[in-house]
């Protein structure tokens, strides 16, 4: 026994253990199979999902949750490209995730053996680096600088190809701890002069604004912004991804902007003189009409990833660097500025514009998401998947805290919700973690209610019930003459049932007086996975609304008596 | 690149390379890295005029010459993302360094009898090279500046060439600047 050889599977193992990994989300397969061996002796947790896909979002709920690197491990061919949205869905939102990926063996690569798939090539448009390795000698440096890579600078997807006679032969390679990448630098501080030059700016401005994105969180720069923002009087506002990463609910907090923000955050934005961005890339949902974006108010860019200036905005400061670390080289340069007739415009517009759902005509989606936020007092993780509910849980769910709030937002992805939330819910055991779903997305990923069901989370799974897929829907009534088109979901399953036939507890909301009692039921149960389905009514439209494409001055507050025309930008 | 294209744009050597960038990489010797790289161009649909992989001075690495048209706003942003590559050590548009550049063709020219002689004319006032001396061809090689190759491939009838292979800009800045 002493005398074996360790092999490759064993060596990646045991490097997964020195990175400190304590779940893997995996699939097994032929290709795979030396890995899967190599786990049966190890400490590390494997949770068996019920579909690739499901691996790759609780790996990337898990880091999102965390802050640590989310791990998945699948075999060949179909295993591996079933990753392949996952891996968009981390990439586009700077997760950290390591897929390892099992290969057929190295001498039938390129020979179209069973199950191969050209993996490194399928990914290299979704992933920030990747390996195809050859040789279980490499097997303790790539796996290192996986992790270093996925992890540092803006964190990313890393995946690494493994043949099966890598995993199954020797390994005699020593373990690494230092990486050697000359290509890869990590901005940390930022320049002094930039930094400077951006307090100048700041302090010059009469109607600043603090725009704040996922790189807040990542960096946990919240707390400096909260400090920024009351030392200048400025207010904050952040995207869809940067909620929690400043506290939501503090006085000088607008909430979210952009296409389905509150209409005072765009309100702000459109009338500012100042714009920072905190770690914030200026998507299209956000800007809108870029031409007309933020006309005459200068700008500020922090980033850790200088790409990403000059891509959609080119500031007048741009400053490379960690954003909490920036910040506070920043704040002691800043002095309080002339803004309360400024703070008092946007209190004006918080008064005038508040974020409002019909009471009468049934259940209604906002109403739920609105008692969710307040059964979970604003302390549960919450996920979502994609479409209208994931709008209306950002505008009613108010993020305190960081880390706690998980969306896809980037890529989109229907079906990241409920996998999400499992990955979050096994990163934080005691923390109440409910995934916020669409009937349409959640139907994406149910199989997993079968992994949640075995270890026996306590994670809640609300399920925004419409039977439409409501965002294209809403798309088709306001845009397209109210011309459906595939966005009936008739046929759908009853979901209560469905939970059940899983062993998992579940519940129905039908009417609006069922709301608070059925939530609080719910949250407090703790002994598996309970299911809420929410029969909401099936026409409703999410408002404020900036069509795709158009400047945040066109932005609807409430549904037009006219037709509209069809939305220019990006879908 | 074809043949045809650049004969006819030949001519106009005096406009900037019409548009031409030309961009070093420095890169690691990595399996894959030149799939990353044509991805930063292919993804937004961009096309490489040239491009030049050999191994660099020291070990390990690699140096990339790719020669590229587009908006230089679009083009900077471009660089950013190639420099932003794991496997990428640096990137840089050289179109406005002080820089030296030079290209190598390959030129397959078919001439019998009298325009022979034509054919050694023009070679000889450009001097290249003939490195094959058949019956009814002969191939010359010749270097320069891309304008020069450009020039010269316009002087013989475009009938008469029967392959042209370029080894696409290699370009290298002057004094001990890096490139």
């Amino acid at each position: 026994m002493d005398n074996r050889v360790t092999t490759g599977a064993e060596k990646l193992i045991q490097c997964l253990e020195r990175e400190g990994v304590e779940y893997i989300f995996g699939y097994s397969g032929g290709a795979a199979m030396p890995i899967f061996d190599a786990l049966v002796d190890s400490d590390i947790k494997l949770i068996l999902v019920r579909h690739e896909q499901g691996a790759a979002h609780m790996a990337d709920g898990y880091a999102r949750a965390t802050g640590k690197p989310g791990v998945v491990l699948v075999t060949s061919g179909p295993g591996a490209t079933n990753t392949v949205t996952g891996l968009l869905t981390s990439q586009m939102d700077s997760v950290p995730v390591v897929v390892l990926t099992g290969q057929t063996i190295s001498p039938m690569l390129g020979k179209d053996g069973f199950q191969e798939a050209d993996v490194t090539g399928i990914t290299y448009a979704v992933v920030k680096h990747s390996y195809l390795l050859k040789d279980a000698a490499d097997i303790p440096k790539a796996t290192r600088e996986a992790f270093h890579i996925a992890t540092t600078g803006r964190p990313g997807a890393v995946l690494i190809d493994l043949p099966k006679d890598v995993t199954q032969g020797p390994c005699e390679a020593p373990f690494v701890d230092e990486v050697d990448l000359p290509g890869y630098t990590v901005p940390t501080h930022g320049d002094p002069e930039a930094i400077r030059q951006a307090a100048e700016t700041l302090m010059a401005a009469k109607r600043p604004v603090l725009y704040v994105g996922h790189g807040a969180v990542i960096s946990n720069a919240g707390k400096a912004v909260i400090r920024l923002a009351e030392k200048l009087r400025a207010p904050i506002v952040n995207t869809l991804l940067g909620k929690g990463a400043a506290d939501e609910t503090h006085p000088l907090h607008l909430g979210m902007l952009g296409m389905h923000g509150t209409a005072y955050a765009n309100k702000a934005v459109d009338g500012c003189d100042c714009i920072m961005a905190i770690g914030a890339r200026w998507d299209d949902r956000i800007t809108g009409k870029l031409d007309e974006f933020c006309l005459g108010a200068t700008k500020i860019h922090i980033d850790i990833d200088p790409a990403e200036f000059g891509k959609m905005v080119t500031a007048d400061v741009a400053i490379a660097g960690d954003a909490r670390l920036v910040l506070e080289e920043l704040i002691p340069q800043i002095s309080a500025g002339d803004t309360e007739e400024w703070l008092q415009s946007c209190e004006g517009w918080r008064k005038k514009y508040p974020l409002k759902y019909a009471k009468q005509g049934g259940l209604r989606a906002q109403h739920v998401l609105d008692r969710l936020h307040h059964t979970t007092g604003g302390d549960a993780i919450i996920t979502t998947d994609v479409g209208q509910h994931q709008m209306w849980a950002a505008q009613f769910c108010l993020s305190t805290t960081n880390r706690h709030w998980i969306s896809s937002g980037g890529a989109g992805t229907m079906g990241f919700g409920f996998p999400a939330a499992i990955g979050a819910q096994l990163g934080c055991p005691d923390k109440k973690v409910w995934a916020v779903c669409g009937d349409g997305g959640f139907q994406m990923t149910q199989a997993e209610l079968a992994t949640a069901s075995i270890h026996k989370l306590p994670t809640k799974c609300l399920i925004i019930n419409n039977n439409f897929l409501g965002m294209v829907r809403q798309w088709q009534e306001l845009f397209f003459e109210n011309r459906l088109s595939g966005v009936d979901l008739v046929g759908n399953p009853d979901f209560v049932k469905l939970a059940q036939a899983y062993g998992v507890k579940a519940l129905r909301i039908r009417r609006p007086s069922d709301v608070d009692r059925i939530l609080a039921e719910a949250h407090a149960y703790d002994e598996g996975p309970c299911v809420v389905v929410a029969e909401v009514v099936k026409e409703d439209n999410v408002f404020p609304m900036i069509p795709a494409g158009a400047p945040l001055s066109g932005m609807i507050i409430e549904k037009p008596k006219e037709q509209l025309a069809k939305p220019t930008g990006s879908t | 690149m074809s043949s045809a294209t650049p004969l006819t744009q030949a001519t106009t050597a005096a406009s900037p390379d019409r548009d031409l960038h030309t961009i070093s990489l420095f890169v690691r010797d990595a399996p894959g890295v030149l799939v990353r790289v044509a991805m930063v161009f292919s993804r937004r649909g961009y096309n490489i005029e040239s491009l030049v992989v050999s191994p660099a001075a020291r070990a390990g690495f690699s140096r990339m010459t790719v020669t590229c048209s587009g908006d230089p706003s679009i083009l900077e942003q471009m660089i950013k993302q190639l420099a932003k590559l794991v496997d990428v050590v640096h990137a840089i548009d050289h179109t406005t360094s002080d820089r030296f550049e030079t290209e190598i063709a390959l030129i397959k020219v078919r001439c019998e009898g009298d325009s022979r002689r034509d054919v050694l004319e023009i070679a000889e006032h450009f001097n290249a090279k003939v490195v094959d001396y058949a019956a009814e061809s002969l191939i010359l090689r010749v270097y320069g500046g891309s304008e020069k190759l450009d020039a010269m491939i316009a002087l013989f009838e475009e009938e008469s060439v029967v392959e042209l292979v370029r080894s696409g800009k290699i370009v290298m800045t002057r004094a001990l600047e890096m490139t």
